[in-house]
């Protein structure tokens, strides 16, 4: 039988899931692009993680055979893949159904993060398990945060009875923390009711992700990293500079530029310091069910102006610039050896 | 300190031995019957080892009516409980739709903001009409309102510093900026009963972890001198950064903290004070401006205050206040401002409107009354315990006073006998407090009336009296006195 947690912020779910059912010699296999909140959960439970390739399940299936043949004693211990149904720092979907596979086949348990995946993926918003065609049962936790579809504030986790009668104890976000606001539990409810009622929401919102697409896909500089039905798109540089730090302030001018000029609020990848995720950086489009179609193709047009006016020129500017740079430090450097020989 | 008696002592460890020899008799009998069902694990891993949920099966479900009890109404001075049933001993319950009206001594509800407020409320659902529940956005991307702007300024007016920055909620705000401050190579001396949103935040930030005596300079010190004089482990260079995190009323046992001690400690050893003053602002203090206020220490000694919204100021939330070039590098960091979603736009309005009522711009002197209301009741409240021979713990001053209970029976007793004369009180056992140290805690509010408080005496006493609590001999009362007077006359 399946039942709820709910806790009162979404960041903390995962943090205070994780370090629950993990302890002295566990292993857990995790996605390299997991946002911040799951990054702290890993870290806080203290065991030992194995990273695989973003969303390459190639990468996971060697990592999980190295897992088990390299470690006898590993059939004792307690053993969890961690992945996100859309991925926040990408963009991407994860193969639910190859993941099971795999996970039956090596006896592993899967905890998954649906936040920006409830109320999107599948015929009626169940999330990711509808979408593949996979059974709820055989993922063992899911966790969301409640601030994406469902418009309001916290996190859940489900799972079997005995999973979550255990974290009514032991997870550190749900005792030592106030609950959540009542009127914000009222507001998922209703959006729940919502999305169970209007199916059509649903349709408009593909229908928008993949308008947005058609509009996008011949964007000069930039190339979109997404899986084709997921509501974040993710545009990414295709000649990145090499410097992180450069690419990002490029990334905001353009971003500041679209919402001066053309009234379009789109944001780019932001990252802290913490957080360990080494994915490329880009611009997020995030698509809601709410948008016009006018919209969507003004958005469009906008960004491709921008792209075009910004990523194609700049280049010989920067250029010239790093080139007078160069110069100039040689020549100052033979001065100087000049001066010394003298 | 709490210390507990000898006899005390003595019946709790045999009253926990029982129940432990009891939930491992069950668990060898579950055992030997599940032997005969198959087995359906298939392979897998157990996800929870019989050894780490065997407090919850065998202890704590026997007792699951006396906590998580579901409310119908606002936590107000008086507050609906939903009566719930259980056909399987406790195992699971289920609601049912019937309701008691009791009087409600468990909710941070310190200044009565947890109700209807004539001020707040309509100011609060017109926030609702216009913003929505949710941003559905990071601060960073698209989640910064214009009620979000005034709510920082109004916090760092209303605390004292000159800049602040508002997280979604309180546990998070910890747990997502102590690793921001500090890293590898920095030190963190933590008091030690810190909340668990402290530790798990120095945790997460790899600095290394010394913890002092609970609220005691004295060792606070000596700690500091040995750990600058030793240096960083193995290297024993110069610690990079040292941080001391200490609370301002410390919700398990009431008390203050030493603050004007400490912060003259640090300053010696230029060491940096972070202030958690989660129960503490809003309820302490001439205006209800936290421990700083009412200790006499100066705002800018203390480098980095922090606290929460839920207790005092009726909402949702938490905050940092410190200096510009803090909360500058914070926004551009702390992954609670990046990733997380921001605070609900109604939850930031409620707050700024209960600011200020307490300051009293809102026209009235509400505030002012609350304020005194609250320091008046906890002080009586706290007095007339100690009278009847409870063994109370906590300050003057503090709304919080836990009553020790010890024994783990004792704990639904209590809770149960309360709640049939209709008081709901909060017991608090393992793992929130050290296994024997078992206790109910009172939070008193500025919304309970003289008759209220009376009536919470009269019926905690009569339970005290029933699970026998009062530990201390009861004061002589007052009449016995007089009439000895009357007999010497």
């Amino acid at each position: 039988m399946l039942r709820q947690l709910e806790l009162s912020c979404s960041v903390s779910t995962m943090f205070s899931t994780i370090p629950c059912f993990c302890k002295r010699g566990d292993i857990i296999v995790a996605d390299e692009g997991v946002h911040w909140g799951i990054q702290n959960g890993l870290q806080l439970s203290r065991r030992t993680i194995v990273y695989f390739k973003h969303n390459d399940m190639d990468s996971l299936r060697s990592t999980l055979e190295k897992i088990m043949t390299k470690n006898k004693r590993s059939k004792n211990l307690r053993r969890y893949i961690v992945a996100e149904a859309v991925y926040q720092n990408s963009g991407q979907i994860a193969p639910l159904d190859e993941i099971v596979k795999l996970k039956e086949k090596y006896r592993f348990r899967v905890i998954l993060d649906e936040s920006n995946s409830l109320g999107v993926l599948g015929r009626s918003g169940r999330g990711l398990s509808e979408h593949h065609g996979v059974p709820i049962e055989k993922i063992d936790v899911v966790t969301a945060a409640m601030g994406h579809a469902l418009a309001t504030e916290g996190g859940f986790c489900t799972g079997n009875a005995r999973i979550i009668d255990y974290q009514r104890l032991s997870s550190s976000g749900y005792v030592f923390s106030a609950s959540l606001p009542p009127y914000l539990a009222s507001a998922a409810i209703t959006a729940i009711d919502v999305i169970d009622q209007n199916p059509e929401l649903l349709v408009k919102m593909k229908q928008n992700i993949a308008l947005l697409w058609k509009g996008l896909s011949d964007i000069k500089g930039m190339s979109l990293a997404s899986n084709h039905e997921s509501p974040i798109v993710f545009l990414k540089l295709e000649k990145s500079s090499g410097s992180t730090k450069e690419d990002l302030l490029l990334l905001e001018k353009m971003a500041d530029r679209a919402l001066k000029e053309d009234s379009l609020l789109v944001v780019s990848s932001k990252k802290s310091f913490l957080d360990k995720c080494r994915l490329l950086v880009g611009i997020k489009l995030f698509v809601s069910a709410g948008h016009s179609d006018t919209d969507l193709i003004k958005a469009s047009e906008s960004l491709k102006r921008l792209a075009s006016e910004l990523l194609l020129s700049p280049n010989l500017f920067f250029l010239f610039i790093t080139s007078y740079v160069f110069f100039f430090n040689l020549l100052s450097y033979f001065i100087i050896l000049d001066d010394h020989v003298a | 300190m709490i210390t507990i008696p000898y006899l005390t002592a003595v019946s709790t460890y045999f009253s926990y031995g029982l129940l432990f020899a009891f939930g491992q008799l069950r668990d060898y009998s579950r055992r030997i019957f599940d032997w005969w069902s198959t087995n359906n694990l298939h392979g897998y891993a157990p996800i929870c080892l019989a050894h780490e949920d065997f407090y919850i099966r065998r202890l704590y479900h026997r007792i699951q009516d006396c906590f998580g009890r579901p409310i119908s109404s606002a936590p107000d001075a008086w507050v609906d409980v939903v009566e719930r049933f259980s056909n399987d001993n406790n195992k699971t319950l289920k609601r049912t739709t019937k309701s008691t009206r009791c009087l409600n001594l468990g909710s941070y509800n310190y200044l009565g903001f947890g109700s209807y407020d004539e001020y707040c409320t309509p100011l609060v659902i017109e926030s609702l009409k216009k913003f929505s529940p949710s941003t559905c956005s990071s601060r960073v991307d698209a989640g910064t309102t214009s009620v979000h702007a005034e709510l920082e300024e109004c916090v760092a007016k209303y605390v004292g510093k000159p800049a602040a920055i508002v997280t979604g909620m309180g546990y998070a705000t910890n747990s997502a900026i102590i690793p921001v401050l500090i890293g590898k190579g920095g030190l963190i001396i933590s008091d030690s009963l810190n909340h668990t949103s402290i530790v798990n935040g120095a945790r997460g930030s790899g600095a290394t972890i010394r913890v002092f005596q609970h609220n005691t300079p004295a060792h606070l010190e000596r700690v500091l001198k040995e750990q600058i004089a030793e240096g960083q482990p193995r290297t024993h260079r110069p610690w990079k950064k040292i941080i001391v995190v200490v609370e301002g009323i410390y919700s398990m046992e009431g008390e203050i903290c030493q603050l004007p001690e400490i912060v003259s400690i640090c300053k010696k050893y230029k060491a940096y004070v972070y202030l958690d003053e989660a129960h503490s602002i809003g309820a302490i203090g001439k205006t209800g401006r936290g421990v700083c206020e009412l200790l006499g220490v100066d705002t800018a000694d203390v480098d980095i205050m922090m606290g929460t919204f839920t207790k005092s100021f009726g909402s949702c939330g938490g905050y940092i206040a410190g200096s510009k070039d803090l909360i500058q590098y914070l926004k551009y960091h702390c992954p609670a401002h990046l990733y997380a979603t921001s605070i609900s736009t109604p939850s930031a309005q409620q707050i700024i409107s209960a600011i200020k009522v307490i300051l009293g711009e809102d026209g009235s002197n509400r505030g002012a009354q609350k304020l005194a209301r609250i320091r008046e009741n906890s002080n009586f409240f706290r007095a007339e315990l100690q009278k009847m021979g409870f063994e109370v713990l906590g300050d003057n001053d503090s709304p919080v006073m836990p009553i020790m209970l010890y024994n783990p029976a004792k704990i639904p007793a209590f809770s149960r006998e309360c709640l049939r004369e209709n008081v709901a009180v909060v017991v608090v056992g393992f793992p929130a407090t050290p296994l024997l140290l078992a206790r109910a805690r009172i939070c008193i509010s500025a919304s309970h009336s003289r008759e209220d408080l009376l009536k919470a005496l009269q019926v905690i006493s009569k339970a005290g009296d029933l699970t026998g609590i009062k530990y201390f001999p009861a004061a002589p009362k007052k009449q016995e006195e007089e009439k000895d007077t009357i007999k010497l006359d």
